[in-house]
């Protein structure tokens, strides 16, 4: 408390008392009615049972950790493997989407920091921001029609010859791919182009005169630079990534469940709050536990990422 | 002919319609400390990256030891490239930065080091191997970059203006070592300055460039006792300048109609010159005597205007007749009588004055 208060003082010195305020009273609002209040009922809601209207409040409105155990033990008592596997197959595709999103965005951020000058840099930067103001939804089908069985990419395939009958992009996960790893391009290439910016050029020129081919000139001196930039860029791409519900909604596969496409479920359709809720939480600690794990193995620090 | 000498033929290097070097056309030889002094945009530092590889010249050609460079990358040619913020990498400790150009060339780990403490010892700076770059001071941090610079022992070090992010105390203070540097392990150095105590100090050779154009090649006493340019003259130390018109030439001794009245000075390079050209005479502040009266040779009347206390020297400001002129005194320990305000005599030696065509003045 006393440490907020002096932190209060300092800001109204230097600002004046009516920003100050403001400032206060903003962050009071975010932090406790958009971030901590919201999680906190979530959180209750994931340890209760799913009542009838008239025993809410009643004396068996009890607490209990059914919801979390069914995610584990299913309704036979036996392993949960359906819902497990979901969300074990969820991680992976996340990775994986992450993985390719850091393949595209890199060089993509380097040339933006390096090499773009003048015009063809703010060309490139439009053409980066321009397709995000297409909304999600449409996105989305647009990619589904662009993948579809008479879609476009089948028919150049089959039309210059490359293959015969319709390849079934849905079905093998490639339109969902695709679709995630474009949604998330932006967060990925600006963290790095923030990182990768601050490299002198004279450090590359440095490298080339020393003999260091391309390669090594990434590996040694441009990527360490842009590791905390690629730490940023892929936690929340990993993040949305794995919580995103319109994208494998509209371009998943029929066969293949997304992690949130279960909890929204739970929620919607089985009108389980309590069970959505947990399943909920589920997700969320198991992608900052497998987030902090990546940052221990990657050697980066969250003050780092904040850069 | 060595392999560590460097010939610029006719080297003209264009961006669009500007022309960033004008037909330079000289030889460096092998084992050389030759500076290249120029204001800033002269085209000083477009030659070295010429030289170095990065970029190609638009005419004429480069030749290290003998070989055409034309097509020869920078990491093919014998030089190394100290740049002017020195380019060490953060995040390698200072052996690492030392021994990366032998990690590049697939030197084994246990090697590099071994090399990396040796260059270390060389430099002055054993046992640092494994701190940050970022925790070592100013100098030495410009020591790891020559380091990293001889570890692929190169014919050639390129060096752009290196001095120019330290201290005053440490700049002179690496004037000296860099020279010794050089003298031990025997390389050509070219050296891009605009400083001219720089190359003064360091040199065997300068070229003072202007505009793209290499005014003057010389000695550090030939570039600073017989300037051949206007623009060497004024760039080249301090100086002060007398605009006239000649009136009469006996041998070497050349006689100028000026704003002060009439005064002699000596045609340098032994030029000749007509009655009625326009020149400047050239006098440097500590040539410029104060004297008891107007008599004499080359004397004339001015106005003090100011005194500064330079420390070493003294300053005087003397102005009349629209010629602004700066003479020094050597400190001798006491105070002089305050001129300011009073009308002066003062006079030089027509030998130590030069006379040269009209043509552009540095930093005018």
């Amino acid at each position: 408390m006393l440490a907020l208060r002096t932190m209060f003082d300092a800001f109204k010195n230097k600002h004046g008392l009516g920003v100050a305020c403001f400032i206060g009273f903003a962050v009071f609002f975010w932090a406790l009615f958009l971030i901590a209040l919201p999680q906190i009922a979530m959180l209750d809601y994931s340890f209760r049972f799913n009542l009838p209207r008239a025993d809410i409040g009643g004396p068996s409105d009890v607490y209990t950790l059914e919801n979390y155990a069914y995610f584990f033990r299913g309704n036979d008592g036996g392993f949960n493997a359906l819902d497990v596997g979901i969300l074990f197959k969820t991680l992976v595709a996340a990775v994986f989407v992450t993985i390719i999103d850091i393949m595209i965005c890199y060089p993509i951020a380097y040339i933006l920091a390096h090499s773009a000058t003048g015009v063809a840099a703010r060309l490139m930067v439009i053409g980066l921001i321009v397709p995000f103001w297409v909304n999600e939804i449409l996105r989305a089908f647009a990619f589904r029609i662009l993948f579809g069985a008479t879609g476009m990419i089948n028919g150049i395939g089959m039309e210059i010859g490359l293959w015969d009958t319709p390849i079934d992009f849905i079905r093998a996960d490639i339109a969902l791919y695709s679709g995630l790893t474009y949604a998330y391009i932006l967060l990925m290439v600006f963290p790095i182009f923030n990182a990768v910016e601050a490299l002198d050029r004279n450090q590359i020129e440095a490298a080339r005169d020393m003999g260091a081919s391309w390669w090594r000139v990434h590996w040694r001196v441009v990527l360490p630079i842009a590791k905390p930039g690629i730490a940023s860029g892929a936690t929340m791409v990993f993040m949305l990534t794995a919580g995103a519900l319109a994208a494998p909604q509209i371009l998943g596969g029929p066969s293949n469940l997304w992690f949130t496409q279960l909890i929204y479920q739970w929620f919607n359709e089985s009108a389980n709050w309590q069970r959505g809720s947990a399943y909920a939480v589920i997700l969320l600690l198991v992608c900052i536990g497998f987030v902090t794990m990546m940052m221990r193995v990657f050697k980066v620090s969250i003050g780092e990422i904040g850069r | 002919m060595t392999t560590k000498d460097i010939v610029l033929d006719h080297v003209s290097i264009r961006f669009g319609s500007y022309t960033a070097v004008d037909n330079a056309h000289l030889t460096i030889n092998g084992g050389e400390f030759f500076s290249f002094l120029g204001p800033s945009g002269c085209g000083k530092t477009t030659m070295l990256r010429c030289v170095s590889g990065f970029s190609e010249p638009t005419e004429g050609r480069v030749l290290i030891g003998g070989k055409d460079m034309k097509g020869v990358g920078p990491n093919k040619r014998p030089t190394a490239l100290i740049f002017q913020n020195l380019a060490l990498f953060p995040l390698m400790s200072v052996a690492e930065n030392i021994a990366f150009p032998l990690e590049v060339r697939g030197v084994g780990k246990k090697d590099r080091r071994k090399k990396a403490d040796e260059l270390l010892d060389m430099i002055a700076l054993p046992g640092v191997g494994d701190k940050k770059v970022h925790e070592l001071s100013g100098g030495q941090r410009q020591r790891v970059a020559i380091a990293r610079a001889l570890a692929v022992e190169p014919d050639i070090l390129l060096l752009d203006e290196p001095l120019s992010a330290l201290d005053l105390k440490l700049r002179h203070h690496m004037r000296t070592e860099l020279r010794t540097i050089q003298q031990r392990v025997g390389l050509t150095f070219i050296y891009i300055t605009h400083d001219q105590g720089e190359a003064l100090t360091m040199s065997d050779r300068i070229a003072v460039m202007n505009a793209g154009v290499i005014e003057q090649i010389g000695d550090p006493e030939a570039i600073y006792n017989r300037p051949k340019t206007a623009f060497v003259a004024s760039f080249v130390g301090e100086t002060n300048a007398i605009e006239g018109k000649v009136t009469a030439q006996t041998g070497e001794l050349v006689v100028l109609d000026t704003p002060l009245g009439p005064l002699k000075g000596t045609a340098a390079g032994g030029r000749k010159y007509k009655p009625g050209d326009n020149c400047y005479i050239f006098i440097r502040p500590e040539q410029l005597e104060l004297r008891d009266n107007p008599a004499g040779e080359n004397a004339f009347t001015t106005q003090a205007v100011k005194a500064e206390f330079e420390g070493n020297a003294r300053l005087l400001f003397l102005g009349a007749n629209g010629v602004d002129l700066r003479l020094t005194r050597i400190n001798t320990g006491e105070r002089p009588a305050d001129l300011a305000g009073t009308a002066v005599h003062v006079g030089f030696d027509p030998s130590k004055a030069f006379v040269l065509p009209h043509s552009a003045l540095a930093g005018a």
